[in-house]
């Protein structure tokens, strides 16, 4: 890929939620660059991810650890295993620098956790910021708002 | 039918010394009770005075399940109030915080109250002359809880008028909270954002008691901290790589068992008790440039030293919070029904340290205790398949055995084996006595 077009943006945004929801995790953690993080805020509109608590801010390390984890044989919570969902509206092209290979989009979508007789629906929305790198498109870094995000919960186990 | 209100008998019987009956954890109306009689003769946490800093300023939480609010009045003291209008019973405030200026005013009528609760006005107030308004419970306005504390910024409550003072119910336990403000140079700590709020299928009592279980840490997150340890251990990286914050938070999780036990339990009269006498999962973090040097010269070298020194690991404050000391954290497990309870997990800033500190202590505790941890999901699993599991009729009562010494005073402060369940047996000691202590019916 030379310089993506508004349409490879949204393929990408797309492909990445099918990775999740057909559970293909090792060929999602490829999409990140090894400094990227994954954020999700604790409180509307927060702007620091570090020194207030956030319900996720996950760089490769841990990324990984959590892929891992959901192969484990002691992996209890995982047994069964949880299944997941997206529901994705058309992402907006926040931000295209052609020159700098860097690109911003913004999606909102509805996410459907499940395991046993449990689900739940969330609905949230992803920025995600991305880097043209040796002809790939790579995630420096996505945030997650959910609507809800002050909710009291119970498990999220997936990633959204 | 009622089997247990006003039958102090047969709550006392649900306790034996190792062991409980399950229906402490799933029977309803014991949980009823333990909202009207151990909720109420108790010292339960509110918050914390930073969440109200200006006059005015309110915070609307629950002591057991009673809706309150905590608010600055115009002295400059905090209040804790009954949220509910004397009128109606409309609630006063439903948004977490806010403020409210001199005074509460009703959505409703506009009843509006001092921030001390007392009543202040009444619309067309002349439609209640002659009707004997001045002998109702209304005329009194918000009604206050029975008696507040604010110890070093924690503001705490007792719903009934009458019980223990503060200083007998928690004696020698408060040295955790004292250890936890000292660690802030000039001895102050304020909240940082708002908590984590994670909802649990479970008895409230599973949680209060898993904070001083010392035995499932390498058992039920060898899938979180043993994976963690393994990625690390096989990644590749230069020799004498320094182990990342992350890693120095987990993996402490998948210490052996010898570790646990020479960490020491300590338990005090009253339910309260805390595990890492002489080390814990906190003793090993680096070290955050500069911090020292300002401990230093806030306390002196040797009182410094004894201050971080000190490296508790949990200590539960009978009977719904923990605190941890090191890392500046408090989790309030608050009772919703019998198998529903709500935790959140505040965390506090080191007013005058470093900020790298609140940037460890805001990682731990979204790695540990958010509704998105893997390390609390471990933890749920676990004790929403005990609140399953205890309906099965194939026994009745739940084992709390472990290093069981003959003829246990609670009553005297003990130092044990970091693995035992003695604070376990100390909590129901402790269920038993305010549980009963106002109920009637004895003979």
């Amino acid at each position: 890929m030379k310089a993506p077009t508004r349409d490879d943006l949204i393929d990408f945004v797309y492909e990445e939620a099918r990775m999740l929801d057909d559970g293909r995790f090792d060929e999602w953690l490829d999409l990140w660059t090894h400094d990227s993080y994954y954020w999700m805020p604790l409180d509307y509109n927060q702007e620091d991810a570090k020194h207030v608590t956030s319900l996720l801010h996950e760089d490769a390390f841990m990324r990984k650890l959590r892929v891992e984890r959901f192969k484990g044989e002691r992996t209890f919570s995982q047994k069964p295993k949880t299944r997941c969902h997206h529901v994705l509206n058309r992402p907006f092209i926040d931000h295209m620098d052609e020159e700098k290979g860097e690109y911003v989009t913004h999606t909102a979508f509805h996410y459907v956790e499940t395991r046993l007789d449990d689900q739940i629906l969330l609905a949230a929305t992803a920025r995600h910021e991305l880097k043209l790198i040796d002809g790939k498109l790579k995630i420096t870094h996505k945030r997650v708002d959910l609507l809800n995000s002050d909710a009291a919960f119970g498990n999220i186990q997936m990633f959204l | 039918m009622s089997r247990y209100a006003n039958n102090p008998q047969a709550i006392r019987n649900l306790i034996r010394p190792t062991e409980v009956h399950r229906d402490v954890y799933i029977d309803q109306e014991v949980f009823e009770l333990e909202m009207k009689h151990l909720f109420a003769n108790t010292w339960v946490f509110v918050g914390h005075e930073s969440q109200t800093p200006n006059k005015g300023d309110y915070f609307t939480t629950e002591i057991g399940t009673q809706p309150v609010i905590m608010v600055r009045h115009s002295d400059n003291e905090i209040y804790v109030l009954h949220n509910r209008c004397p009128h109606k019973g409309t609630k006063i405030a439903i948004d977490r915080t806010g403020n409210t200026g001199k005074f509460f005013r009703c959505p409703y009528h506009a009843w509006s109250f001092k921030t001390n609760g007392c009543l202040l006005a009444i619309p067309l107030r002349k439609g209640y002359k002659d009707t004997g308004l001045e002998e109702s419970e209304s005329v009194h306005g918000m009604a206050p809880v029975g008696a507040v504390k604010n110890y070093r910024g924690f503001i705490f409550a007792r719903l009934n008028k009458e019980g223990p003072d503060f200083e007998s119910f928690f004696g020698e336990s408060l040295s955790s909270f004292d250890n936890m403000v000292d660690r802030s140079p000039e001895g102050r700590l304020e909240v940082a954002g708002p908590p984590l709020r994670y909802m649990h299928r479970c008895n409230w009592k599973m949680l209060v008691e898993n904070q001083t279980d010392t035995c499932h840490p390498m058992v039920a997150h060898e899938s979180s901290a043993g994976t963690a340890i393994d990625l690390w251990e096989k990644m590749d990286k230069p020799e004498g790589t320094k182990k990342p914050m992350a890693m120095e938070v987990i993996a402490p999780f998948m210490s052996p068992y010898e570790f646990f036990e020479n960490m020491g339990i300590r338990t005090w009269p009253n339910g309260h008790g805390h595990t890492g006498v002489h080390h814990s999962i906190h003793s090993d973090y680096s070290a955050i440039p500069g911090y020292y040097e300002q401990m230093v010269e806030a306390y002196g070298e040797e009182r410094a030293k004894a201050i971080l020194g000190e490296n508790r690991h949990n200590t539960v404050y009978f009977p719904n919070i923990m605190i941890k000391g090191p890392i500046q954290q408090l989790r309030l497990f608050t009772p919703i029904a019998a198998d529903k309870t709500l935790v959140e997990s505040y965390i506090y800033r080191l007013v005058g340290a470093p900020d790298m500190l609140l940037e460890r202590t805001a990682m731990y505790n979204r790695m540990i205790n958010a509704p998105t941890s893997m390390v609390g999901h471990d933890d749920l699993e676990m004790y929403e398949r005990a609140q399953e599991g205890l309906h099965s009729d194939g026994l009745e009562w739940v084992n709390v055995q472990r290093l069981y010494q003959e003829g246990e005073n609670f009553d005297e402060i003990a130092v044990e084996n970091g693995t035992t369940e003695r604070q376990m047996r100390n909590q129901f000691h402790a269920w038993e006595k305010y549980m009963t202590m106002t109920m009637e019916g004895d003979a």
